[in-house]
């Protein structure tokens, strides 16, 4: 008996993005990373179908931590108080496609800096590393209205991709990153409506949609990852379903969900096999589950489980 | 193909006896005809309408059994491509490799090994289920014993996986009473494979290079009067084999192509456990009914586990946790009290964050009927009589010395009906969990 042909026709995709500015387009950075462009869900139809590979973006925070596991802060020790070398590291040695720089530290909880040193940091950040950037606030929203603005203009020309913006908290963002050239993260509290709302307010200040990366929040595996992970389908599919205010690639935060779990730190856990093993693994693992639902862009932390995902995708994306 | 509501009814006895369950047999058709209720749930159908309805109201991916005792698996019978339109059924079953070139006490570690792989999370008990015993020798003997250490030292599922059917028949001679999935039957060995396979009453695995293959395969295996299947893609790499795993799911389910209409069994590509963990996870969310692993180490499979339950948890049903006080740390009659919902998710990112803060507290869980926060506050499932009911409910005035309820800060509103109904004094804490280790170590202090 011959096999029937299940081919889906989509009317849409997801959009493609180009992040960072080279010499020639009026920026200092020395290659692009292009996401997104997927014609069906993944693994659906052929690999042709699949768009461009995910990539990994690597958190760089611009204060030294004082949260993290041994497991994970031991390879950044040397680096910690200098976001430029820790960059310089992510890309070198780890392979990162790009930098995410989280400004833990000006929250009012944290180390409560000011824009000053938020603009130092990124200035340090994007003359040590030629990738492009992400430039991520603290989520504080009064303190990241401040600061984030300076932050946007410190790396004007630069085309980063900056967030993020929130239903109650987009306009001084989204203005500053349209006049700055930027590409802008709108962010949803795992709630589909919420991204689509979020998605529409910006593209009505003008906002140019191919130009958003949306950010749908990220559940740790075991800690309701699989709320993320139906989210990211549901996004897919409304993509493919021609809704342009869904089309955007994704980005997930992987490495800061993954390293706050209980399995990834907990030292003293018979059974449950080594730490040093135990946590790069927990990391890679949610961002492997993630892959299977459609994400574009993983911020990531540890090199090993890095390395896990760069091969995954390379065996995958070809 | 499939039959249409109508077109089943008109084969029903239409009498409304509602002895399936049903208000009308009208209603029975159209769950027959969804694929929501079987057949032999009526008690007066006829033979002639029951051979016709058979075919149709079959699942479009049939359940394969396998194993014996506590440890039996069912496989395959799921009904949609995403966990969002409905949910993932039957959760993957995960076996591990025991090669037959392994003998005496290595063997014996190994099966161990491979038995020790269980851990607790969230409450509920999660395991690896199977083990694959592979010919890798070549010779019947080897398998054989193989085979019979793995049953005496273990009682987990067994897969037998040999190209070889006189291997498989030594195999399934000292296994065959606790119901083995055996295999691999290709092209070639289809006949004689299905020949021990029915004489045993085990199902079978059918090992194909080509979606085409494996249909022409199954087609000669149902030929000789084999229903339980499992689908095997042989020889292809990873890539090729999540693609074409979708594609069968597809056809099952959008074609309703029976020939292959039955769950699928991969094998990881080799690889350090790091990577076999992260195949082994793209081929749990995406499609494969069975993964065989071939490592052991504890790390990487508490992390296969979870991603598992969690695809697997239903969509439509918000996993809870039980209302009642749970004590983090070793936390005496001086400890912080602080309440949350019993959405498991709310309740297991505070229970994390808690725990982070090294400062040994109790969490009295608040019965929200698995809602957040936010969500029971606004549908008034979470307000100060909730509160206060759960603190009489759980005696929180003998848990600790003090009068003092640190309350999620994004329900301070209200703090001040909290006050009157429980006369405690009410500390606002964090609106994020994260911030609940800092908040305990430097305000609560």
């Amino acid at each position: 008996m011959p096999v029937p042909e299940v081919k889906e026709s989509f009317a849409g995709q997801v959009s493609r993005v180009t992040l960072g500015s080279t010499k020639d387009s009026g920026g200092t950075r020395t290659s692009t990373v292009t996401v997104g462009g997927a014609r069906n869900v993944v693994y659906g139809g052929s690999i042709e179908q699949a768009g461009e590979k995910p990539v990994i973006a690597m958190d760089v925070l611009d204060s030294r931590p004082d949260d993290w596991p041994e497991t994970l802060a031991e390879h950044y020790q040397d680096v910690m108080d200098s976001p430029g070398d820790w960059a310089k590291k992510c890309v070198e040695e780890f392979g990162a496609d790009l930098v995410c720089v989280k400004f833990d530290g000006i929250h009012p909880d944290k180390a409560d800096k000011d824009a000053a040193h938020a603009v130092k940091v990124t200035e340090e950040v994007l003359k040590a590393v030629g990738v492009p950037l992400i430039l991520w606030d603290s989520g504080n929203d009064e303190k990241d209205n401040q600061v984030m603005p300076k932050v946007s203009e410190a790396a004007k020309g630069e085309n980063v991709l900056i967030g993020t913006v929130k239903e109650d908290n987009y306009k001084a963002l989204t203005a500053l990153a349209l006049a700055d050239g930027h590409h802008l993260i709108t962010h949803a509290p795992l709630d589909i409506n919420i991204a689509k709302q979020v998605n529409i307010l910006v593209s009505d200040m003008g906002f140019p949609l191919e130009k958003i990366v949306t950010f749908q929040a990220t559940g740790a595996l075991g800690y309701g990852i699989e709320y993320a992970y139906s989210i990211q389908e549901r996004q897919r599919l409304a993509a493919l379903g021609g809704d342009k205010m869904m089309a955007m690639p994704a980005i997930c935060d992987v490495g800061y969900e993954s390293w706050r779990v209980k399995e990834a730190k907990l030292e003293d856990a018979p059974g449950w096999g080594a730490v040093e093993d135990r946590g790069p693994m927990w990391e890679a693992t949610t961002a492997i589950c993630l892959l299977q639902a459609g994400v574009d862009i993983i911020r990531m932390r540890h090199p090993r489980a890095v390395a896990t995902v760069k091969n995954f995708i390379n065996q995958i994306w070809q | 193909m499939a039959l249409t509501g109508l077109e089943i009814f008109k084969l029903l006895p239409k009498t409304n006896c509602k002895k399936c369950g049903m208000p009308t047999c009208l209603a029975f058709a159209m769950q027959l005809a969804q694929k929501r209720a079987q057949l032999k749930d009526c008690p007066d159908v006829s033979e002639e309408a029951k051979q016709q309805l058979a075919a149709a109201a079959a699942p479009p991916i049939r359940l394969v059994q396998f194993g014996s005792g506590d440890n039996r698996v069912q496989t395959g019978q799921e009904t949609v491509m995403f966990r969002h339109e409905e949910k993932f059924y039957n959760q993957t079953v995960l076996a591990v490799t025991v090669s037959d070139k392994l003998t005496g006490q290595d063997l014996k570690d190994r099966i161990e090994s491979i038995n020790s792989l269980q851990f607790e999370r969230i409450g509920l008990h999660i395991s690896v289920n199977a083990i694959a015993v592979i010919n890798d020798s070549g010779s019947a003997d080897a398998f054989a014993s193989a085979a019979a250490a793995v049953k005496d030292t273990s009682s987990l599922a067994i897969i037998l996986v040999s190209d070889s059917p006189d291997a498989v028949a030594a195999a399934v001679a000292k296994t065959g009473d606790s119901s083995p999935l055996i295999g691999q039957a290709k092209p070639d060995t289809a006949e004689a494979m299905a020949k021990i396979a029915k004489e045993n009453n085990c199902p079978l695995t059918a090992s194909a290079e080509s979606v085409e293959a494996l249909a022409n395969l199954t087609e000669k295996i149902k030929a000789q009067g084999i229903e339980d299947i499992v689908l095997n893609l042989d020889g292809l790499n990873l890539r090729d084999q999540l693609y074409n795993l979708s594609k069968i799911r597809a056809l099952a389910l959008k074609k309703t192509f029976r020939l292959l209409g039955y769950p699928t069994m991969a094998f990881v590509p080799d690889g350090d456990a790091d990577q076999q963990a992260a195949y082994a996870t793209s081929l749990i969310c995406k499609h494969s009914s069975i993964v065989v692993v071939n490592m052991v180490e504890p790390y990487a499979f508490l992390p296969i586990l979870t991603a598992r339950m969690n695809i697997f948890s239903d969509p439509q049903k918000p996993i809870q946790v039980e209302p009642k006080v749970y004590p983090i740390g070793e936390p005496d009659d001086n400890a912080p009290l602080m309440f949350t919902t019993n959405f498991s998710l709310t309740y297991y990112t505070v229970e994390s964050d808690v725990e982070a803060s090294r400062v040994p507290s109790y969490i009295l869980v608040v019965d929200t009927e698995g809602t957040s926060v936010l969500t029971s506050y606004s549908g008034d499932k979470l307000n100060e009589k909730t509160v206060a009911d759960a603190m009489v409910k759980f005696d929180a005035e003998n848990l600790v010395k003090h009068r003092k309820l640190i309350i999620p800060g994004y329900v301070a509103v209200m703090s001040g009906k909290l006050e009157e109904a429980t006369g405690w004094e009410i500390l606002v804490g964090p609106r994020e969990s994260s911030m609940i280790p800092k908040y305990l170590q430097e305000i609560w202090k």
